[in-house]
């Protein structure tokens, strides 16, 4: 009998090991094609104490650089960001954050109150994928599901990943124990350029008005970081797709004053920032490349550094050898990516698929 | 009991009727046999064999048939 | 709740356990309110049908066993002074009365089955009178909901309150009881169709934890799992591609398309009711077999007793005999022996009976003429065999080849391809279009495209096909084993490390190779729409 208990038992845990290790082999690892999707795992391996948190959607892990801020401000940021965040997903990440750290600023990137509801399976993975599993990430996916979708796969994403058998290429196997970390605090980098052609019309929407599902997570999210004395600031990051409606952002500018919040529609001052949307975007307007984004987050580190006096940490020792890494990654991450474009003319592996087919 | 089983060779000559008791079982004899065997027994004897007889017990053997059909006469 | 849905499997774990924790005298009881809980979650307005079919039946078979008790008191009383046809003209009497009974409830249920069921089929008839006769005015539908299972457990029910009638066995005393032999849950979405003096050696017992029963129990649901997500959702695609668009896929495609179906249906029918028959295991209770591998038949009587068998044997018990062993047509046999001869008066009947059976069974698949045109055809298949076989007894006498191995590779062939032609009324679901894709096998010649990648547009990959071809020659080889016994017996036999690969294997490539979640459509099991 005991002899059987135990048989049992063994046999038991070596089926959960091959299982474990068929999800690990079987779940996309985004190293090369989508590397948005290892965005929000990337975090869990940092020193977490940042003074500023970014929250949203890919106008920010794609417009705003941490490292652009530490070497000229000495602020200390992480982008928590993923493809096409969801304001539930942004609220929940947030609560998720503030369980590891206390920053004296998150900044939201308000382009997401577009979305009432969910929107495609696909994005959710990218976003809830790589959160560790606590409270926060069951309340992100419950408040993300589409219809057709179950919560037990999300817990165990064998059960969505599990036909991928045969569509395995070399990198799951080679990722399948540890990940590279591809981004700089939550940063993709992207050095190519696509100019802006057109500058494009908004088309008339039937309503303006943002829905009330969003209000409510934008509450949750002001609520959240008033109870931790935390300042938040609601921005529009300076991309010129997807169209940010005049209308719309008359409600953010309403919502900002009556919570006593900060808004900043950088699309207004891109001037100032010094954009030049022929050299400073790599698809067209969507996205800002490495020399706009760096453009973007100096103008934005002094605002944060100035008027919210966001410490400088560069007389800090420990965090700045810290730094002195992450600067190191950008530069020779920067220095490839350029030679692959001198070389190919195109980046070759830096895709950003994700993004491109957002739109 | 000889009519019985003059009715049953009528119906599948090669079987040994005086031995064989698993006519339905091994499927011997199917529902259409089954069907003209009553229409002919109730000829024969003269009685009504209501549908509720039909089953395995009373048609696997000759021998059960028979003793079906003298409850029936009985019955009459 | 499919059976394929992460909630049944929760909604299955759930009952299990409590199954085997509460008190064992309740168990019964547990298994009543969780069939009601699942028939609730599938349409909670579906219960009032199912109570209404539980309670009249209850009423009808109380009222018959008090007529049939009085009956044997009355006569027991009375035995003396009773003469023998006193006596007779009273049972007569109190039949009657019986019968009064069954009609009712015969016609209250088998009438909720017709109108939630046939009614739109009707007007659709009447409106195509209409219109054939000039007339422009067409009747709305009227869209009744079905619900689940009602064809499954209105005829379980039905041939219940018959065998009261005919004092098989006593009627169930409680109500509560019959509720549950009537709503059970594993079984109410797609059969077997039980016959209450089977299942209720099984049903109200006790049951205790029996870990080998469990083990099989749980063997066969995964099997299933195996047989309807490994390979039925996958065809399914296909199936669906070759169907859906008849007029691009004709020819071969036709063909193709069969033999996909053939497989299809297969998998999907006994997988599920593999799924069925194993929750019943695990739970103690013991249902009838449905299939015998019924595509090893070597002619189509045969294929009808190994295929669907608790459905063929309820229309055999309840229908096909009744009607052919019936006064009227004794007395019509009588007479077309005198017009015709003894050996076609004496098949009259018989025949009648079987095209009856026949055309209830089609339109018991569905309400529409495809149905029915298939039904029709298997009876005539049928019949033109029961014509022929003196032709057959003359064939095998001259030759020799009735136990040639290869001659009966030809007949289970030949079996097997009739009834894939038969179905194809099934899945274009219209007579006109089958019988046009049945021309194009011969009037498109097409053949070669399949060697030209004719498969890969499908809506199968290259891979698919590899876990098909792997997939069904598992299966073709757990039904050879079969022939000589349980192949869970077998495998128990074997040494633990190998039975353990096995069962993780089997679900690993349920788990793996399965067509569930997201990218596939979460398709129902085909049968529980009738």
């Amino acid at each position: 009998m005991k002899k059987k208990i135990l048989i049992n038992g063994a046999v038991f845990c070596v089926a959960i090991i091959i299982l474990g290790f068929l999800q690990r082999l079987l779940m996309p690892k985004y190293m090369y094609a989508i590397p948005e999707g290892n965005l929000i795992e990337e975090y869990y391996d940092e020193v977490k104490n940042h003074e500023v948190i970014f929250i949203g959607d890919c106008e920010v892990f794609s417009n705003i650089s941490p490292v652009t801020l530490w070497e000229n401000y000495g602020i200390t940021s992480y982008i928590r960001g993923s493809a096409q965040q969801l304001i539930w997903q942004s609220y929940y990440l947030l609560e998720e954050t503030l369980k590891y750290e206390k920053p004296d600023v998150v900044v939201y990137n308000v382009l997401a109150m577009k979305y009432n509801e969910p929107q495609k399976e696909a994005y959710n993975r990218l976003t809830l994928d790589g959160m560790k599993l606590s409270k926060s990430k069951i309340g992100a996916i419950k408040a993300s599901m589409m219809e057709e979708e179950d919560l037990i796969t999300y817990l165990f994403p064998l059960l969505r990943y599990h036909s991928r058998w045969s569509e395995l290429i070399a990198e799951d196997f080679q990722y399948i124990l540890k990940k590279d970390t591809l981004s700089h605090n939550g940063y993709l980098m992207r050095v190519d350029t696509k100019p802006v052609n057109v500058i494009p019309k908004g088309k008339k929407l039937p309503s303006y008005q943002f829905g009330s599902n969003s209000y409510n997570y934008l509450d949750k999210i002001t609520k959240l970081c008033k109870e931790n004395d935390i300042k938040l600031i609601l921005i529009k990051s300076p991309s010129v797709y997807p169209y940010w409606y005049e209308e719309w952002d008359e409600q953010i500018v309403t919502y900002a004053k009556e919570n006593d919040l900060t808004y900043i529609n950088f699309l207004d001052v891109a001037d100032e920032i010094g954009i030049d949307y022929q050299a400073d975007t790599f698809d067209g307007g969507l996205h800002l490349n490495l020399s706009g984004a760096e453009k973007f987050s100096r103008y934005f580190g002094k605002i944060l550094s100035e008027t919210y006096g966001v410490p400088d940490q560069r007389t800090n020792p420990e965090t700045k050898k810290i730094w002195d890494e992450k600067v190191k990654f950008y530069y020779d991450m920067k220095a490839d990516q350029e030679r692959e474009m001198a070389e190919y003319g195109y980046l070759k592996s830096y895709g950003a698929q994700a993004q491109q087919l957002e739109e | 009991m000889e009519e019985v089983l003059e009715i049953l060779r009528e119906l599948h000559p090669e079987v040994d009727y005086e031995t064989c008791e698993t006519l339905i079982d091994d499927k011997i004899i199917d529902s259409f046999d089954i069907v003209t065997l009553i229409s002919d027994l109730s000829d024969e004897f003269d009685i009504t064999i209501p549908v509720e007889e039909i089953k395995p017990e009373n048609f696997n053997s000759a021998k059960a048939l028979y003793a079906m059909i003298e409850r029936l006469l009985e019955d009459e | 709740m499919l059976f394929t849905s992460y909630e049944f499997l929760l909604f299955l774990i759930v009952v299990i356990t409590a199954y085997y924790s509460v008190r064992k005298k309740h168990q019964w009881i547990l298994l009543l309110a969780a069939s009601y809980i699942f028939y609730a979650i599938a349409g909670p307005t579906y219960l009032f049908y199912i109570i209404a079919t539980t309670l009249s039946t209850y009423i009808a078979s109380y009222k018959i066993n008090a007529l049939q008790e009085k009956q044997s008191i009355y006569i027991k009383e009375n035995k003396g002074s009773l003469s023998r046809e006193e006596r007779k003209e009273y049972k007569a009497i109190m039949k009657k009365k019986q019968r009064t009974w069954l009609v009712r409830c015969l016609l209250f249920n088998f009438g909720i089955l017709a109108v939630l069921k046939y009614t739109d089929f009707a007007i659709a008839n009447v409106n195509s009178l209409f219109s054939l006769f000039g007339r422009n005015k067409e009747l709305p539908f009227l869209r009744f909901a079905l619900p689940l299972g009602i064809s499954f457990y209105t005829f379980q029910t039905m041939g219940y309150i018959i065998d009261v009638y005919r004092e098989k066995y006593s009627y169930e005393r409680n109500v509560f009881r019959l509720a549950l032999f009537i709503s059970f849950f594993p079984q109410l979405i797609q059969g077997p169709i039980s016959r209450f003096d089977d299942l209720k050696k099984t049903l109200f017992e006790e049951h205790s934890f029996d870990a080998r029963e469990i083990s099989f129990g749980l063997q066969r649901i995964l099997w299933g799992y195996f047989k309807k997500l490994v390979i039925a959702d996958r065809l399914l695609v296909a199936v669906n591609t070759i169907i859906g668009s008849p007029k691009e896929y004709q020819g071969v495609y036709v063909l193709i398309g069969m033999l996909f179906y053939a497989i299809e249906l297969y998998c999907d029918f006994t997988g599920g009711i593999d799924i069925v028959i194993g929750i019943a295991q695990v739970l103690g209770i013991q249902l009838e077999e449905n299939f015998i591998r019924p595509y090893f038949s070597k002619s189509i009587t045969e294929y009808w007793r190994r295929w669907h068998i608790t459905l063929g044997t309820w229309f055999k018990d309840y229908m096909f005999y009744p009607i052919s062993v019936s006064k009227p047509m004794l007395d019509l046999s009588k007479k077309c022996r005198k017009w015709f001869g003894n050996g076609i008066g004496k098949r009259i009947p018989v025949y009648i009976a079987s095209i009856i059976v026949w055309f209830t069974t089609g339109i018991w698949h569905g309400a529409a003429w495809n149905f029915i045109v298939w039904g029709l055809l298997n009876c005539l298949v049928i019949l033109i065999s029961q014509e022929c076989s003196p032709l057959y007894l003359k064939f095998h006498e001259r030759f020799d080849v009735a136990d040639k191995g290869w001659y009966r590779l030809f007949q289970i062939g030949r079996t097997f391809w009739l009834m894939s032609f038969l179905r194809t009324f099934d899945c274009y679901r219209d007579v006109g279009t089958t019988f046009r894709m049945y021309a194009t096998i011969v009037t498109k010649p097409n053949y070669l495209e399949l060697f030209r990648g004719g498969l890969m547009h499908l809506g199968l990959t290259p891979a698919d096909y590899i876990v098909l071809i792997l997939s069904v020659t598992l299966i073709l080889i757990v039904s050879l084993l079969q022939r000589s016994g349980s192949v869970r017996e077998k495998l128990a036999a074997r040494p633990i490390w190998l039975r353990y690969t096995a069962y993780f294997a089997i679900f690993l490539a349920v788990l793996l190779l399965g067509a569930y979640g997201v990218g596939y459509d979460a398709s129902q099991f085909i049968y529980s729409q009738f």
